[in-house]
């Protein structure tokens, strides 16, 4: 079978698989659409592939491996794989310019049976192109994955099948007529017309002329019979259809093979659009250690917001944290020192391992999560018929109906809208339930009842740091909240100005 | 043989209009829509007479009960497929043109008939069968099976066709010329081609089969090939015309009335089933052209219960009975409380009953009156000439005038253009008159006063719903006529009753 499976070991990539429900909320708070477009570089169906894969995390370690192992590969030989990725847009482009297409099924089956064999006279060549490449390359890349493709190429598409392609290619323009059997059906209409073979139609003209020679009786419609015409193109076609449909199926399926190949490479095309990128600001990469997900693990050194760095097109301060044994996180710290760019962080690096990337840091290990969600607060509120507290409650109930054991929850300033005491309360009841419920999570908030509720050693503090003089490191520390926020920093600095001038006046 | 229908008399004659009281019960709707799926049988007529006939009411219902039993009805359906089969084909060959293609329909419409005659024999034969209405038909079809004109129809036909069916030939095409010769073992190219591509699948492919229509008839080119079909091949030929001029007139007259009889229980059945699905109650009445002491036990609006099939809402069940003296049920209560759903529910029963089928409620008996009258309200009257108040009077006298002690009335708020006076006095006038005929009758009105007339009333009541007066229950039980509850309970819904206003004011 012609299967390409260099997403997964056994299955096709769905691009239509349904996506989870808070697709869209990870997407926007996890700023997603900047990593996707590097990866894209302007080009519609890379974006689109991408982003499917980047949202339909793999949940086993073992697929993960599978596509970081053809990654490698990848890496190693760009050339190569940019040039197979070429086939199948070269076949895309020959249709578009040769206006190729297999007549819709509502068309006579003579006009689809050319439409296809057309499609499949076209696609020949690139077929052979492929073989070579597999024939030149199946020994150079050590990947299961590409091994595995190559040499399946090399098993179906050998020399005698390609030549029998051709053959029917060239069988399929009749030279002696459309030989059709039939029988007599109900009320003694012709019925269960078959296409068939000609048994002469492989003997020369020397066995022609001696074969024997049966009974049969000829008619010639008379050239104005035009209703005749019509009858007989009809019969033609009852014949033809099985076979037209045979050949349209054909036609699609190489066209769907090829289209298969575009979309699975189109991830890894993306995957060295960004590598590229991110080699050229000198940024580390790393390819992570994924853990099952029952683990708690979370290491990492130089964790970078990778659409941090593409947004600034400079190279952005990482952190190291190790994390391992923890279920809970809690991130304080001055407002701005960075704590929402290290939770994205996570989170991206998160969804990148699951999605068999390499991720933005030096070094990077984690067990799987069986769902991403996020809830960070939001800035505009749209409905200003309901509470913005409300609103996050109602968010948060969402996320609830959508939770498996050891998701991963990303909060950001969530149930700040109300006072601390009620936020606390309600984040420290959820919180709570949700780590026995076996989930992941980390919460940046300011709400100190919150987090002063929680100790133990399945909990990790860390701080936003800042130097004596009141200067942010974006780097964040082990250490335990404090009491006092730095908000006040940033009024004065805004607003201390002001001020001043105003009383000057 | 007699009717399925009838087991006494045979077939009653049949009636061209409906019933005038069709459309006060809904009547009109229900048959519609039983007979509507059905109109190639024409059963309107069959539900427009009604039976006074105990006797034949139960000859019916054991039709219906034996019907009920799932392997006879799909036996039923089975044979009525093939019979409806067989008149098609027979009705096409009249429009053909060619004489091998007629015969080939003709051959085709005998096999079906026959195939249908003796499926329905083979399996009508040893089932548990009560209705003396079935019992007699299968005796009859035992009998036709076996008699040599069925038997030599049946294997000539089998042998003719198979003849026919083994002819195989190729016809090969090339730019408008054809040729015509004997299949010689050609192998099947588009499985070649199926087989050759199949690695390519990544998944199911589009279909690209062209469903191109099945025609009948027959163009000129295609009969000339079926002309160079029949050379090739004679015998068969020879066969087939042999058998259509010895089987000209093949249909059995008493087979083919049943099978337009018995498609009344078929429709009624069917229409019935997805109600029943939906929880909904039918029974056997037990029926008398005598006895008026008449119950229903869950009884409810079959037009009503039609109309809501796809509907959530819930169908509510009703009871009602006449015992002893009892003769006429005065209905009272808020309006839209589903009074005239009750009349029409009283009514409709009643009738359906006596056409012998199973009736909308869990359990009844129920009485065969020799005419219904009903008189509701009609949108067109009230712009005759006369008032409407006359128009009403004449009508009511029409009807007294016609009925007997053994007449049904059901009077849907007659006399409620006039005065309180006026509407109360008719109605005890007209209620003396019921009375003395000792007519059972249905009265839906908002004089409490007719609901405890005599020992003749029985006072039913539509039910409000204490706790919220704007829901409607549909619930119409036996009790006192009480036109207060409605207006005391929406004010408790508000606190303003008695005790309320007490409490609430310091």
């Amino acid at each position: 079978m012609m299967k390409v499976f260099l997403l997964y070991p056994d299955r096709d990539f769905d691009p239509s698989a349904p996506l989870p429900p808070n697709a869209e909320d990870l997407t926007q708070d996890l700023f997603l659409n900047i990593l996707l477009e590097a990866m894209a570089q302007g080009d519609r169906f890379l974006f689109q592939v991408t982003r499917q894969a980047m949202l339909s995390p793999l949940d086993e370690v073992a697929s993960i491996l599978y596509r970081q192992a053809i990654l490698k590969d990848c890496l190693k030989h760009p050339d190569i794989v940019r040039r197979i990725y070429r086939i199948p847009l070269e076949f895309l482009e020959r249709k578009r310019r040769q206006w190729l297409w297999v007549s819709p099924r509502h068309s006579p089956p003579t006009s689809v049976l050319a439409s296809a064999r057309e499609l499949l006279e076209a696609s020949l060549d690139l077929l052979r192109q492929l073989r070579l490449i597999a024939d030149q390359n199946v020994n150079t890349f050590e990947s299961q994955g590409f091994r595995r493709f190559f040499t399946m190429i090399q098993r179906e598409l050998d020399d005698e099948y390609l030549t029998r392609i051709e053959q029917h290619i060239q069988q399929l323009r009749f030279p002696q007529g459309v030989l059709l059997s039939a029988q007599l059906g109900k009320g003694n209409e012709g019925s269960n017309y078959v296409l068939c073979y000609p048994n002469d139609a492989d003997r020369n003209w020397l066995q022609l002329l001696f074969a024997p020679r049966s009974p049969s009786y000829s008619y010639t419609l008379h050239p104005r019979d035009e209703a005749g015409a019509r009858v007989l193109g009809e019969l033609r076609d009852r014949g033809l259809a099985r076979a037209a449909n045979a050949v349209a199926q054909a036609a699609e399926h190489i066209e769907s093979f090829f289209h298969v190949l575009q979309r699975e490479l189109a991830f890894y095309i993306g995957c060295l659009n960004l590598y590229e990128q991110l080699m050229a600001l000198g940024e580390p990469i790393a390819f992570p250690q994924p853990l099952p997900a029952t683990e708690r693990q979370f290491s990492c050194t130089a964790l970078y917001d990778v659409t941090l760095t593409l947004t600034l097109g400079t190279p952005v301060v990482g952190n190291d944290v190790s994390a391992d044994g923890k279920s809970l996180i809690i991130i304080t710290g001055p407002n701005r020192g960075g704590k929402t760019v290290f939770l994205r962080s996570v989170g991206l690096a998160q969804l990148m391992m699951q999605c068999g990337m390499f991720v933005p840091a030096r070094s990077f290990r984690a067990n799987l999560a069986m769902g991403l969600f996020t809830h960070f607060r939001r800035e505009e509120d749209k409905t200003m018929a309901r509470g913005k507290f409300e609103e996050e409650l109602e968010r948060m109930s969402k996320i609830v109906d959508c939770l498996t054991p050891n998701a991963l929850l990303l909060l950001n300033e969530s149930f700040a809208a109300t006072n601390e005491r009620e936020g606390s309360e309600i984040a420290r009841q959820i919180v709570s339930t949700l780590l026995e419920k076996g989930m992941k999570i980390c919460y940046v908030t300011h709400l100190y009842e919150f987090a002063r509720s929680f100790s133990g050693n399945n909990v990790l503090f860390l701080r936003a740091e800042r130097l004596p003089d009141g200067r942010r490191t974006f780097r964040l520390k082990e250490a335990r909240p404090l009491e006092t926020s730095y908000g006040v920093d940033l009024y004065h600095k805004i607003f201390g100005a002001e001020k001043q001038e105003n009383m000057t006046q | 043989m007699v009717s399925i229908l009838n087991g006494k008399n045979g077939l009653l004659g049949e009636t061209t209009s409906q019933p005038d009281f069709f459309r006060d019960l809904n009547l009109d709707q229900v048959i519609g829509a039983i007979t509507r799926p059905k109109q190639e049988y024409n059963l309107q007529p069959f539900f427009w007479i009604p039976l006074r006939d105990a006797e034949t009411v139960r000859y019916r219902q054991e039709v219906f009960q034996d019907l009920e039993n799932q392997p006879v009805m799909e036996y039923i359906k089975e044979f009525a497929e093939g019979m409806s089969v067989t008149r098609r084909y027979l009705a096409m060959i009249e429009k053909l043109d060619f004489d091998y293609h007629k015969k080939g329909w003709f051959l085709e419409a005998a096999l079906v008939y026959c195939d249908a005659v003796m499926t329905l024999a083979r399996h009508l034969d040893g089932l548990p069968l009560s209705s003396r209405g079935l019992s007699a038909f299968r005796e009859y079809l035992m009998h036709y099976v076996q008699l040599s004109a069925y038997r030599s129809l049946a294997t000539e036909g089998q042998q003719v066709k198979n003849a026919l069916t083994e002819v195989k030939y190729c016809v090969v095409i090339k730019n408008g010329k054809f040729k015509v010769k004997r299949y010689e073992s050609e192998v099947d190219y588009s499985l070649e081609l199926e087989k050759t591509f199949k690695k390519f699948k990544q998944s199911d492919a589009q279909d690209y089969l062209a469903r191109l229509p099945e025609r009948t008839g027959m163009s000129h080119i295609e009969a000339k090939i079926l002309e160079f079909v029949a050379r090739l091949y004679p015998e068969p030929f020879a066969a087939l015309t042999r058998f259509c001029t010895e089987h000209h007139r093949f249909l059995d007259e008493v087979i083919q009335a049943f099978d337009r009889e018995i498609q009344f229980y078929v429709a009624y059945l069917e229409f019935i089933t997805d109600l029943k699905r939906q929880g909904l109650p039918f029974c056997y009445p037990k029926v008398s052209a005598t006895s008026k002491a008449v119950y229903v036990r869950d009884g409810f609006d079959l037009a009503l219960a039609h109309a809501w099939r796809y509907e959530k809402k819930a169908i509510v069940l009703n009871d009602f009975s006449l015992e002893g003296p009892e003769r006429i049920l005065v209905v009272t209560g808020p309006n839209q409380g589903g009074k005239t759903t009750f009349a029409r529910m009283f009514g409709q029963l009643h009738y359906l009953a006596s056409l012998g089928c199973p009736v909308p409620g869990r359990e009844a008996s129920l009485f065969l009156a020799d005419h219904i009258f009903t008189h509701f309200e009609r949108i067109e009257d009230i712009q005759s000439l006369r008032g409407k108040l006359e128009d009403d009077l004449i009508r009511i006298r029409d009807a007294l005038m016609h009925a007997t002690a053994d007449s049904i009335f059901i009077l849907n708020e007659i006399f409620s253009s006039t005065t309180v006076q006026d509407a109360l006095f008719l109605s005890k006038k007209i209620m003396a008159r019921l009375m003395d005929l000792d007519a059972v009758a249905v009265w839906v009105t908002f004089l409490d006063e007719l609901a405890s007339l005599s020992e003749k009333t029985v006072s039913m009541v539509a039910l409000i719903d204490p706790d919220d007066p704007t829901r409607r229950t549909f619930k119409i039980v036996h009790k006192p006529a009480d036109g207060l509850a409605y207006a005391l309970s929406l004010a408790r819904k508000h606190g303003l009753t008695c005790e309320q206003l007490q409490e609430r004011i310091p």
